[in-house]
């Protein structure tokens, strides 16, 4: 009989490949050894500092001294509630929650549209477009957006050339969201915003929607409904999870954010704004902290509030 | 009487491609229709165009005598079983059953009772409330079924639905879908590749290639009598004999085919064809063989045959000579496409 196979019955190892049979006869050796570094990253570095952030604000100052008392106390979370600090978070959150709907919609059928039509070349460049504006330093984004906004910039001059600057001025002079001009005034915080996180939104809901096969959507006008329907009933409940973790992004990251606010708007001050000056000018490091721990509050009722309503129930 | 289903000179083309070309054939009402070819032949666009999630490039189609061409999937009176279920996967089996009444706007508790009826008839009773992740593959099935069938759709269409199953499972639904589809006296519409699927399930089947119909019959007309040589290859089973060999048993030299059970062996001596057995393949209720009739019996095409022994008979062990008998009639001639 002629013999196909020929040779010894078991390879030859080398001290690489010893190691190889190692990690292969223990899995867990391997995966203590990947996931080790990372968690002790997460674990020491990241968790340990919010940790220490938060005890942080379970101290108080003391408004004469300037030093801070290291008793516990509930006092400085008491400070949240003054009125002026209770409009910081009430502007910031409602910020927060317009830029995350504002973005939702804007960037829903471009994600669609990426995910159901574009192909090869299409969506490499969809990528490029969507990734680019994070390339590019997020200060000076923010500044072009300045001058964009200005009262001689490309709006401005778009609408006086189309002969709607009255429709413009009118808008600009409607308390609480208008001002000197578009720079100046909360709308164009909210613009930037939404320009500025704008990707954050759309690449998970792509990445929802990429996972829906075209099938469910042919089901779906199969069994009578309509596009509108089938949006409704079928296309929506499986790219919430998406929109949720998109909205998890735009909304903390417009909770937290300290610049855009001082470059384009009002003075007036939002969440990471006051973060930054407690902790820096003021040095009242406890208060800092107890406004740091407001937008991890929201986060975690928001999610609480998603969960129950069902948007995690399609992942 | 008008048909459930007619296409009428329907092409769909995409590019170059002629996915159906020039396509007429219709489909009686409570028929049970399959459309088999291979991947690409134009059958699954054809069901398609019947649901509506293709547009035909020319031509019409016509359910029950109308025109619906131009309607869009939502106004069509059929309904589809996906081939991968397109079960949703947010929805509990109950919902996903209820989900076109409750689209048509049927009150609730009507919904849940016809749905639950509709699982039961299914052999699901009680699996309402699980997610389709749950099921298994056979079950999932059903639940397409069940999801169809409750709007009560006029043509059932069924897109390779038995492609995904094991072949114990499809065995079994083979024998449920038809008992059924019986039960119900619906139009189905049925794709498959599989010619043993199709003859033993249809009452009558339509054999595609390239976007064109080969042949329209019943499962007896396409196996024991195919209209060309694409048929006898694809559905299988006959012997697709060159002009040559067709000539050598006594017929016209043109492509025929000749089914392995109309041949019978006997001995080498006085027979008018001999050949040496090269293989042979244990089927249960019989044995196929397979004789070769030595070069020269065909220059251009197969020179071996198979033929069926039944159980019983004694089955001659490879390398024997055996020679070959069979009935006038037997051999049918068929075109060279």
């Amino acid at each position: 009989m002629t013999a196909l196979a020929d040779g010894a019955p078991v390879r030859r190892a080398g001290a690489g490949r010893r190691l190889s049979d190692l990690l292969w006869r223990r899995p867990g050796v391997l995966l203590a050894l990947l996931l080790g570094p990372p968690l002790m990253w997460l674990g020491v570095v990241y968790l340990g500092s919010l940790f220490a952030l938060l005890l942080q604000s379970f101290f108080s100052i003391d408004e004469f001294s300037g030093v801070i008392d290291r008793t516990p106390t509930l006092k400085t979370y008491g400070e949240l509630l003054r009125p002026a600090n209770l409009d910081i978070i009430l502007r910031t959150v409602v910020m927060a929650a317009l830029v995350t709907a504002a973005s939702v919609v804007v960037a829903f059928p471009i994600a669609y549209y990426a995910a159901r039509y574009a192909k090869g070349r299409g969506k490499a460049l969809f990528y490029l477009g969507i990734m680019l504006p994070l390339w590019s330093s997020y200060l000076v984004k923010v500044y072009a957006w300045k001058l964009i906004l200005a009262k001689e910039g490309i709006v401005g001059w778009g609408f006086e050339s189309l002969g709607l600057g009255g429709v413009l001025n009118a808008f600009l002079a409607v308390p609480g969201i208008g001002g000197n001009s578009l720079s100046v005034s909360p709308t164009g915080t909210f613009l930037v915003f939404v320009y500025v996180w704008l990707p954050f939104m759309i690449l998970p809901i792509q990445a929802a929607l990429e996972r829906v096969p075209g099938s469910l959507i042919e089901a779906s006008g199969d069994l009578g409904a309509t596009p509108g329907q089938t949006f409704r009933h079928v296309i929506w409940p499986l790219a919430l999870p998406g929109v949720v973790a998109g909205s998890i992004f735009t909304f903390s990251l417009t909770l937290g954010d300290y610049i855009i606010p001082q470059i384009i708007g009002t003075s007036a001050r939002f969440i990471g704004l006051a973060v930054y000056q407690y902790q820096g000018t003021a040095g009242n490091v406890p208060l800092a902290a107890a406004f740091a721990v407001v937008p991890i509050v929201i986060m975690g009722v928001y999610l609480a509030v998603a969960r129950r309503m069902g948007a995690f129930d399609a992942l | 009487m008008t048909s459930a289903v007619s296409f009428r000179g329907v092409s769909r083309h995409f590019g170059s491609v002629r996915a159906v070309d020039a396509l007429d054939l219709d489909i009686a009402e409570g028929e049970f229709f399959a459309m088999l070819g291979p991947s690409g032949s134009g059958k699954t666009t054809c069901l398609r165009l019947i649901a509506g999630f293709e547009t035909p490039t020319a031509g019409r189609i016509e359910l029950f005598g109308e025109d619906v061409s131009g309607l869009p999937p939502y106004r069509r009176a059929v309904n589809t079983v996906f081939q991968d279920y397109a079960l949703f996967p947010h929805l509990n089996v109950l919902d996903n059953v209820a989900y076109g009444l409750m689209i048509a706007g049927v009150p609730k508790a009507e919904r849940r009772r016809r749905a639950e009826e509709a699982l039961g008839m299914m052999a699901l009773p009680g699996y309402g409330g699980r997610r389709p992740s749950e099921l298994s593959g056979g079950q999932r099935q059903r639940v397409a079924l069940a999801r169809a069938l409750v709007n009560r759709p006029r043509v059932l269409l069924l897109d390779e639905p038995l492609g995904a199953l094991d072949l114990k499972l499809r065995e079994q639904m083979q024998d449920e879908l038809k008992t059924l589809q019986r039960k119900v006296g619906i139009t189905f519409v049925f794709v498959t590749h599989d010619q043993g699927e199709a003859l033993s399930m249809a009452d009558r089947v339509a054999v595609f290639n390239d976007g064109r119909i080969q042949q329209v019959g019943t499962p007896e007309e396409v196996y024991a009598r195919p209209r060309t040589r694409f048929v006898a290859d694809f559905v299988g089973g006959s012997n697709v004999l060159s002009p040559g060999v067709a000539a050598l048993f006594g017929g016209r030299p043109a492509w025929a085919s000749l089914r392995p059970e109309a041949l019978r062996l006997g001995p080498p001596e006085g027979a008018r064809i001999t050949g040496v057995v090269t293989a042979a393949r244990y089927l249960g209720a019989a044995t196929r063989l397979v004789v070769d009739l030595g070069a020269g019996a065909s220059p251009e095409g197969r020179n071996d045959v198979a033929v069926l022994v039944p159980g019983g008979h004694p089955v001659p062990a490879p390398g024997t000579r055996v020679g070959l008998a069979w009935d006038a009639g037997a051999l049918h001639p068929m075109a060279a496409e």
